[in-house]
């Protein structure tokens, strides 16, 4: 926002009270509350008039309180934001952020417990990424806010507390590139957002049994990053995806059918997915827990695959 | 049946708890004792253990806010929100006026300026390039019709009955400022400089449109001219009133738009966000086939304006200079005072819906007919126009036939001009096509060499 005056914030909180998870803390105080904006509660109405501000010059980032919010703003996500470049013959682009917190937390209950990665993919002419770090939550931002392309930035309600020493310096993240978070030999383990965390967790009590797996955090949901998770599967030829996502039509399905398509020679054994259930997520809090992929269930996998 | 509360005020009933509750003697005596006697001052924050004394802190909060006198009228209550007053009576508020809003119009049904009719002058210039404007459109959307009728357009939607609408609120809107339209307004852009081979262009989706043939007919946009189509014209003001641009966002809709969430929603934010929006609807009775007695229970669409704090009006929808004053009028308020308007437009939509639609399978030929010549809106202002000497039967003839030989013309070259070449279908989607998308077309591409036969013609590879 220092950078570019045509950069804008806009939601339901995010002025002075900061956001609900306090991601534009103190923003308002630096720039006013007309640039980081109040909005009453109608996700489709502020979702359509970023989109509409976007069209007439400005660049502005877009806050669902909760990703699961935003099925109420589907319309101008889909209809609008989606595909106005296209529709218009290239004479408008739609440089907006869509972002905010989202997946399994604790205990917010089903409604609040959305993988919206999962309903958005489909759409054409948005970029989907998710961050699951401080450095690449940094640089995946600058980013997608620098993107002349629609980007919808999933975060996820508990990674907010993650604690990270980051370079003060502007940096940036690719948009559409796989981050390599553990180099292997043995297996692929692709996953994203909090289940990085859950995956590398499994990877230490599989190193100490003597396994070497890959971890690939693919970070661009759409498109996904054939060209880093493709070197692997033809250096490893096993692959295993750990998401959040539902197991049908979710993130990993889709990767699934890609991995398969595009590498299916390569592969000496099925592409296996760890997805959560087809069920909405339950409030208890034991419940909730095992919707979840936990990563003893991740040990299991990488076993069997291995054998 | 409702017993009417005792003359008591408000204020004398919680007086009346506190004296039983704490033995005092008279109103005012009860007040001022309370102050002096709270143990934590009159105002404190913070909790009191003691529920009475907790009680006397809220109490003596609402007391002072409370009118000296025992006048029922001047008694008011701080509620998050603003200070409003109380009434002893149960009163529902109607849901509906007794009389309806009344309708602005300058010119009566034959075109006669009515006596005592107060608008914003017109120009010669202006007048006469209004009146060709809005016969222009007429014989646009005649003609199109017709090729689609004959095969030659695969859709069409006409403007019959909103000519005066569309031109005369194009004329009093600056070119600078942004319009989001619905489908029926193409004379805003008419007007605005969009030629009839522009037109044609879109509506056969051929190479030099600029939608590159993305669009179905009629779904016209201009980033030049600063028109598109799309409900989103709160954005656009928000946006303005960032860069601080004197100028207004602009957005049509119809009867039946109004009822969508995303009307309700804008005319909401617009207001708390005092953006410089007019919001013009076209009421002209019919959605599809749902008339408007199907579509609200209100006193029509302007009613709805006061919900949200907003001023509004409406207007004679087929008489042009009462369209072009009140746009006018509301321009001039949204940019300076920094405020949404809206403008209800009352009219009657002569055409069917569209080409896909035969409307009088669900309304009399006859409604149709009466409309179309009774309440005409390009006859009723050119009755006007001549009145001043600046038209006349030579002129209208010499209009018509210009225009007309011009828009055959502009379809004869539009049919003959190429499509868009295939790779339109991929470019655009994102700034650069990336990687799925490059083999997508390839997969096209190869399965067009393989059978060549199954691919038209007319659209170059």
């Amino acid at each position: 926002m220092d950078r570019d005056p045509h950069v804008c914030v806009m939601g339901e909180d995010v002025g002075h009270y900061g956001g609900s998870y306090k991601v534009t803390k103190g923003l308002a105080d630096k720039f006013g509350d007309l640039r980081v904006l109040d909005t009453p509660i109608c996700e489709n109405a502020f979702t359509g008039m970023g989109i509409g501000a976007a069209m007439t010059g400005l660049r502005p980032v877009i806050e669902g309180m909760n990703m699961g919010f935003l099925l109420l703003a589907f319309n101008q996500i889909s209809n609008n934001c989606g595909m106005l470049h296209y529709t218009s013959g290239g004479q408008f682009t739609i440089p907006v952020v869509i972002r905010g917190p989202g997946g399994v937390g604790r205990q917010l209950g089903a409604e609040h417990s959305q993988r919206l990665e999962s309903y958005f993919q489909s759409i054409p002419g948005i970029q989907m990424v998710a961050c699951s770090t401080p450095y690449n939550a940094k640089g995946l931002m600058k980013a997608a806010i620098r993107s002349e392309n629609p980007v919808i930035l999933f975060e996820h309600v508990l990674l907010y507390n993650l604690k990270e020493k980051i370079p003060d310096e502007e940096y940036i993240c690719n948009l559409e590139e796989a981050e390599m978070v553990r180099p292997g030999e043995h297996i692929t383990i692709l996953t994203y957002s909090r289940m990085r965390h859950h995956v590398m967790q499994a990877a230490k009590t599989l190193v100490n049994k003597g396994y070497d797996p890959e971890v690939i955090d693919i970070r661009s949901l759409k498109p996904f990053d054939l060209y880093t998770i493709g070197n692997s599967v033809k250096k490893t030829h096993r692959v295993l995806i750990v998401e959040e996502c539902m197991r049908t039509g979710g993130i990993g399905a889709s990767l699934t059918a890609a991995i398969n398509e595009n590498f299916h020679d390569y592969l000496d054994a099925p592409v296996m997915c760890l997805s959560s259930q087809d069920v909405p997520t339950p409030y208890a809090g034991t419940l909730e827990e095992w919707t979840v992929v936990q990563p003893a269930q991740i040990v299991t996998a990488v076993e069997q695959l291995c054998q | 049946m409702v017993q009417h509360l005792k003359s008591s005020s408000s204020k004398s009933i919680l007086l009346n708890v506190l004296r039983h509750n704490l033995g005092f003697s008279s109103p005012n005596h009860a007040s001022r004792h309370l102050r002096q006697n709270l143990p934590h001052g009159p105002l404190s924050t913070r909790v009191s253990p003691n529920p009475v004394t907790r009680l006397c802190n809220t109490m003596v909060d609402t007391l002072s806010s409370i009118g000296s006198h025992e006048d029922a009228n001047s008694q008011v209550m701080d509620f998050p929100g603003g200070k409003v007053s109380f009434t002893p009576q149960i009163h529902f508020i109607s849901e509906s006026n007794e009389e309806r809003v009344p309708c602005y119009r300058v010119l009566d049904d034959n075109g006669q300026q009515l006596t005592n009719s107060r608008f914003v002058p017109v120009s010669e210039e202006v007048a006469v390039k209004m009146y060709s404007d809005m016969v222009t459109l007429q014989i646009m959307d005649n003609i199109f019709y017709e090729a689609q009728r004959q095969g030659r357009l695969s859709f069409y939607a006409t403007a019959f009955g909103g000519e005066a609408i569309n031109i005369a609120s194009a004329a009093a809107l600056s070119p600078q400022y942004f319009i989001f339209p619905q489908y029926r307004e193409p004379g805003v852009l008419l007007w605005r400089g969009f030629t009839l081979q522009e037109f044609a262009n879109q509506c056969f989706g051929n190479k030099s449109d600029y939608g590159k043939g993305r669009q179905m007919p009629v779904h016209y946009g201009s980033n030049k001219l600063n028109y598109f189509t799309l409900p989103n014209a709160v954005d656009a003001a928000y946006s303005l009133k960032m860069v601080g641009k004197d100028a207004c966002a602009v957005t049509f809709f119809g009867d039946g738009g109004s009822s969508e969430g995303d009307f309700h929603a804008a005319l909401n934010f617009t207001a708390v966000m005092e953006a410089p929006v007019l919001f013009i609807c076209r009421n002209n009775g019919w959605a599809i086939s749902t008339p408007t007695s199907d579509q609200f229970r209100s006193d029509g669409v302007v009613v709805k304006g006061r919900a949200y704090g907003i001023r509004s009006i409406r207007v004679d929808g087929n008489d042009a200079l009462a369209m072009y004053s009140a746009v006018h009028e509301a321009r001039e308020m949204a940019v300076r005072e920094h405020r949404p308007i809206l403008i209800e437009a009352l009219t009657y939509r002569v055409g069917h819906h569209s080409t896909s639609d035969d409307s009088t399978r669900y309304r009399s030929a006859d409604e149709i007919e009466w409309w179309n010549k009774a309440r005409n809106p390009l006859s009723r202002f050119r009755t006007w126009v001549e009145s001043n000497g600046w038209w006349n039967d030579e002129s209208e003839s010499d209009l018509r036939s210009r225009i007309k030989k011009e828009m055959l013309e502009a379809i004869r070259v539009a049919e003959k001009t190429e499509k868009p070449i295939l790779n339109h279908m991929f470019s655009d989607v994102y700034d650069v096509p990336p990687l799925n998308l490059r083999e997508q077309e390839l997969l096209v591409r190869q399965a067009i060499k393989s059978h060549p036969q199954d691919y038209p013609s007319d659209v170059p590879l």
